[in-house]
């Protein structure tokens, strides 16, 4: 198998504090030495994704999962190390993906779709399915901004999930939909995984992660803490006790 | 199955931003066209004027120009079809202060897609750029109806320094787009400095005087020269070169000479090469600040 992503001794680092006006910045510079506080996201992780292979990427919240994404997306390049992908990238960073709120579902659509990679034909041939997935045929002219959560989440996803890709990335997505939406949300991403493409699937739902995915990347405090098969990830997480709190988002 | 690179069907293994700059914006076109028509939906959505906004403010300016300068300093009298004079100055200038102000906040602006998703990023000062030209047309539409009425009768050097004053006016509000777009991301004090060039601007280029003024006062000296090395004063020169000058009537225009500098085609040409080059350092400023981009917003 090929590799799809190639990630080798990543690091990625955050300023905390900017000094922004050139005040603070002599102030500072006399105060000993212009410094700004930083912190680590992402700390030396390496790893690789074989083609068609789907990996769960859990963690608790700050421990890096959403910056390695976005690292992987390419809409952060890594300070350290290199990122290397195979082939076109789509999925949904964030729930409200890159909608913009005056537009209306229909314009995003197409906006979203272009900024995806896709080209006019190939938005207009899967428009309907989109707006079928969405379930929004009634609310395609009001601009998103008036949309509930839910329901960009759900356009967002199906926009993504439209795009011939071959890296599915989600991030947390399926936290806000309703349990009908989760569902098909899934179905809709064990698909692409049987289509051979490749899925990096980030989720603290275990039941979720162990449905779709062989493999779990456990993440703590940036490092990459766990490299392997999911259910040892999820003891490794200690996840196993409260397994059955929010498994209904499992089913598929 | 081997791992080598190339023979993928998929490709190599690249990184995964597009790094390859406006090349890959005007790869994009299709995407460019759809930022550009949502710039043009969004910037006057819920307003009562909507786009006559555009023309409105720009006549409004011209009405109190040519009040005050042409008819309360009686510049009218001295320069001939003062009007025409303002209006083809009047279109290059408040090109580039829009293009400046539009494009300094297109990043920021676009924070949310920059902040998730991979575009490249050079598509917003681009678009703002584009939308700014899309305002430009019926300006120009203006320009040559008012031309064929009073009687324009353009050589052929009009024609060139026309392409040349809006070719140098193209390129150097892109680079200032780019390169101003990244520096707001990191200084937002940039917004101050552009209010305070956008005035500069508009006294910098030949608009509310004409160029006999100047040369009256700087000429042969080395002012002269800095002068002329503005960008927006060479394209204004051209725009009138272009449409102002060819469309005075024979005789009116002994009263000011000379009506352009000399070597007025030749200075074009080497201005249009520096604001070339100038796209390109602002390319490698935008570059440089870009990878911080999703951070720093």
């Amino acid at each position: 198998m090929a590799e799809s992503v190639v990630v080798d001794h990543v690091s990625k680092h955050f300023t905390m504090l900017n000094a922004r006006t050139l005040k603070q910045r002599v102030v500072r510079a006399r105060q000993g030495g212009f410094r700004n506080p930083t912190f680590l996201a992402v700390d030396d992780a390496s790893f690789t994704i074989d083609q068609g292979e789907a990996v769960g990427l859990m963690g608790l919240n700050g421990s890096g999962k959403s910056t390695l994404l976005k690292l992987i997306s390419g809409v952060l390049r890594p300070d350290r190390g290199t990122v290397l992908t195979r082939g076109r990238i789509a999925g949904l960073i964030e729930v409200s993906a890159g909608f913009h709120p005056q537009l209306s579902g229909r314009e995003n659509i197409y906006l979203n779709g272009a900024i995806l990679g896709m080209d006019e034909d190939e938005v207009d041939q899967k428009f309907d399915q989109i707006v079928d997935f969405a379930d929004l045929e009634r609310f395609l002219d009001t601009p998103v901004g008036r949309y509930s959560s839910g329901m960009s989440a759900r356009l967002g996803f199906a926009v993504a999930a439209s795009v011939d890709s071959d890296i599915f990335i989600i991030d947390e997505v399926l936290a806000v939909g309703d349990p009908p939406f989760k569902k098909k949300c899934l179905q809709r991403i064990s698909q692409v995984r049987d289509e051979g493409r490749t899925i990096v699937f980030v989720s603290h739902n275990t039941t979720q992660v162990k449905r779709l995915c062989e493999r779990a990347l456990v993440l703590e405090g940036g490092r990459l803490g766990f490299d392997g098969p999911v259910a040892d990830a999820v003891h490794y997480l200690k996840y196993d006790e409260d397994d059955d709190e929010d498994a209904e988002g499992g089913e598929i | 199955m081997t791992t080598a690179v190339g023979d993928h069907p998929l490709g190599p293994l690249r990184p995964p931003g597009d790094t390859t700059g406006l090349f890959g914006v005007f790869r994009r076109r299709y995407l460019l066209k759809l930022l550009v028509q949502k710039e043009l939906r969004v910037r006057y959505q819920a307003s009562l004027l909507g786009l006559a906004w555009s023309y409105m403010k720009p006549l409004v300016r011209f009405s109190m120009y040519y009040f005050v300068i042409g008819l309360l300093l009686g510049l009218r009298d001295s320069v001939p079809l003062f009007a025409l004079h303002i209006f083809t100055a009047m279109i290059m200038t408040s090109f580039f202060t829009e293009t400046l102000n539009a494009g300094t906040k297109s990043v920021v602006k676009n924070k949310s897609l920059v902040r998730k998703m991979n575009v490249p990023r050079e598509m917003f000062p681009v678009a703002s750029t584009a939308v700014t030209t899309y305002h430009m047309i019926p300006q120009f539409t203006i320009v040559i109806a008012a031309c064929l009425l009073v009687g324009w009768s353009p050589d052929r050097t009009a024609f060139i320094a026309g392409a040349l004053g809006i070719s140098i006016m193209l390129t150097i509000s892109l680079a200032v787009a780019l390169a101003f777009s990244a520096l707001n991301v990191t200084f937002r004090d940039i917004g101050n400095f552009v209010e305070t060039i956008g005035m500069m601007v508009m006294w910098s280029a030949p608009q509310l005087y004409p160029w006999d003024f100047v040369v009256r006062i700087i000429g042969g000296t080395w002012l002269e020269q800095v002068y002329l090395a503005n960008p927006v004063a060479m394209a204004t020169l051209l725009n009138q070169r272009a449409f102002w000058t060819p469309a005075i009537p024979p005789g009116e225009a002994t009263e000011i000479m000379p009506l352009m500098p000399e070597h007025l085609l030749t200075r074009g040409f080497i201005m249009l090469g520096c604001c070339l080059l100038l796209v390109g350092v602002a390319q490698l400023i935008f570059s440089r600040l870009e990878g911080n981009f999703a951070e720093r917003l």
